[in-house]
């Protein structure tokens, strides 16, 4: 909670504390980087998996800071011509529209080689997948002791499986739900048929209770009975089963999504930054970190370092056989103006 | 005509106005640098963007979705100020006609809930409104209902917790006009043979109304930028304008796009305060003259 800081202060006082360090420092001159992320126990997670054992390993100092949304800042950053920030951790889709933009810098691949065994579709000439999750199905014990609904066809079904539903109140992963509930394979559904996705949307519209907002609201519902089933991320529904209410989510037809780190344009210290990136992926680093917290991890190879175990493994998102029951969320349709123009839409599907 | 310039009562006059605008002047620099600026700034985007644009009110009054989140904030906010007015008007009533301390109490009761924040009282309602909260689960152990009805995640649900959050400032004008009723009107009214409903529709309720218009202005126009109740007590289906704000804020990824609806918003607050200042002294309704 600490980490919802006014921006605009935090960056006075990370200008100030980097000046502080720089001078402090200026003798042995020790690399350093400014790493963001979104905070909470999700950043408290990377820091123990993967930035003090990174930072150890490549001798530099890892400055860190959190906002829970960093487009505007990257925006106002290198907006600026003078940009604190390098390396960032962020939903992939704003690595590749700041790409687009010249927010973000290109990277060179042959200097960050931990990424050759990485599937390239995990990453993109702006960014490195950095972990992952999933916007899965998730569902009521208690309504469904047993033929719980399986995927976005039963999901639809309200005859054969009746009771009161959630989905979010946004288009990204939702379109996508909305095909593969109308058969679309989901190795086949970009780009995305944005039509076929509002009409089948309209369908089950009427049994939507509730659009959800934010992760926290969609644990809520489950949790407080309020639905039976609905669209929720891995980690919420797990996170409250944990806590022993009697829900549970299947990977299949669930929507792999990530966020990946990126640099920004003209950041201070580009080439630690790269540095660091190659060494944020690297498989040890990466395995460690669902050992902390509910997400997987960016580079599959860390699956075969034996540091997670097999129980563990099949419950994350990205382990190779669940990522193969999902759908890969293409970031790079959501960014095309198709995709934004699909984004627009949705107000209004919403207030129809 | 040069009498007045030397007429000490006037000079002395002008003497205390410079001295309040120099005792005003650095809340006045405050109010300047923390509103009128970012406000100007932000208005000012939703024009210009790499040259003059009108493309952002263009969006705002051609596309439906607009002209039905202002139909819909407008419909919540008169539902509310009138739910408001209906709730609040007896609860001022009987904190007037009360003794001291009695209504020392009640008035302190209905301003409590201001110690807690918006967020954990949208959450309070949430957990009786919703399909297993407090009401549902009571009505149905009565046998009164056999399934939950739909309390919450609607319409409802944010008009409900929104009376609930601007009750106060329905309550607190009503009752200073109130105060300012004398009593001797109600006696001499039961004097003259008047029954007690007589009086208060005849004599009362008219002497009220300046309560009651200046309480209604500040409800209607605190709902219509509401946020938060709508955000989690409207199911995603109530979008009201000031969602439309924030929603615009992601979707066109520039402020401008976001200002223009709350220029226009703003706009048709100050129509409504200028409306109303056609009836009534606008210091009624801000402050307690």
């Amino acid at each position: 909670m600490t980490t919802k800081r006014n921006s605009g202060f935090c960056y006075a006082l990370l200008g100030a504390s980097i000046s502080a360090v720089a001078l402090g420092t200026a003798a042995n001159a020790a690399e350093q980087i400014t790493f963001v992320s979104q905070g909470g126990a999700y950043q408290q997670a990377q820091t123990v998996a993967i930035l003090d054992p990174s930072a150890k390993k490549l001798g530099i100092t890892i400055n860190q800071d959190s906002i829970p949304d960093a487009w505007p800042a990257i925006k106002t950053q290198v907006g600026s011509g003078k940009p604190i920030w390098d390396v960032v951790d962020t939903p992939t889709g704003y690595c590749l529209r700041g790409g687009e933009q010249g927010l973000i810098e290109k990277l060179d691949f042959s200097k960050i080689p931990n990424t050759a065994a990485m599937p390239e579709a995990y990453r993109s000439p702006y960014s490195v997948s950095y972990e992952f999750y999933s916007s899965v199905l998730a569902y009521s014990q208690k309504t469904f002791p047993k033929d719980a609904p399986n995927n976005w066809v039963d999901f639809w079904d309200v005859k054969k499986f009746p009771g009161r539903r959630a989905l979010r109140n946004h288009p990204i992963a939702t379109l996508e739900a909305a095909l593969m509930a109308d058969g679309v394979a989901p190795d086949k559904l970009y780009p995305l048929d944005v039509d076929r996705a509002f009409k089948k949307l309209e369908e089950i519209k009427p049994y939507i209770t509730v659009w959800w907002t934010s992760g926290a609201q969609s644990a809520q519902l489950l949790n407080d009975g309020e639905v039976d089933m609905e669209m929720a991320w891995n980690g919420r529904v797990s996170a409250v089963a944990k806590e022993g209410a009697k829900v549970s989510f299947t990977y299949n037809q669930g929507i792999l999504q990530s966020t990946s780190l990126c640099i920004l344009k003209g950041a201070p210290n580009l080439g630690t930054a790269v540095k660091f990136i190659n060494e944020a992926v690297d498989p040890v680093h990466q395995a460690n970190l669902p050992l902390n917290i509910d997400y997987g991890p960016g580079n599959p190879k860390a699956f075969e370092t034996g540091v997670i175990k097999p129980e563990r493994a099949a419950q994350l998102p990205s382990e190779p056989a669940n990522a193969a029951k999902q759908a890969l969320m293409s970031y790079a349709w959501w960014s095309s103006p198709a995709g934004e123009a699909a984004e627009k839409r949705w107000a209004s599907f919403m207030q129809k | 005509m040069t009498t007045s310039v030397s007429d000490p009562s006037q000079k002395h006059q002008r003497r205390e106005h410079g001295l309040m605008l120099a005792l005003v002047s650095p809340a006045l620099l405050v109010i300047l640098a923390l509103i009128a600026l970012p406000v100007g700034w932000l208005a000012w985007q939703s024009i210009y963007h790499d040259g003059f644009t009108l493309e952002n009110y263009r969006r705002v009054f051609t596309e439906d979705i607009y002209w039905r989140s202002f139909a819909l904030t407008f419909e919540i906010s008169l539902a509310v100020t009138l739910i408001a007015l209906l709730l609040g008007y007896p609860v001022a009533y009987l904190a007037n006609s009360l003794p001291k301390g009695w209504s020392i109490l009640i008035l302190s009761l209905v301003v409590l809930p201001f110690w807690t924040s918006v967020l954990v009282r949208a959450y309070a309602w949430l957990a009786l409104l919703q399909r297993t909260g407090v009401i549902n689960q009571f009505l149905r152990y009565l046998d009164v209902i056999s399934e939950p009805l739909p309390l919450v995640h609607n319409t409802f649900g944010t008009v409900v917790a929104t009376v609930h959050i601007l009750l106060p400032f329905m309550v607190l004008p009503l009752y200073a006009a109130m105060q300012k009723i004398p009593n001797d009107l109600m006696q001499a009214g039961a004097s003259l043979g008047a029954s007690p409903s007589v009086t208060f529709f005849r004599v009362f309720l008219p002497l009220s109304l300046p309560g009651v218009l200046a309480g209604c202005t500040m409800v209607f126009v605190l709902c219509l930028g509401f946020y938060i109740t709508p955000e989690l007590l409207g199911g995603g289906r109530t979008v009201m304008v000031s969602m439309l704000v924030s929603r615009n804020v992601e979707l066109y990824n520039q402020f401008g796009a976001a200002s223009a609806v709350a220029v226009v918003l703003l706009l048709s607050v100050l129509v409504i305060f200028f409306a109303v200042s056609r009836f009534i002294s606008l210091d009624r309704v801000l402050g307690q003259k």
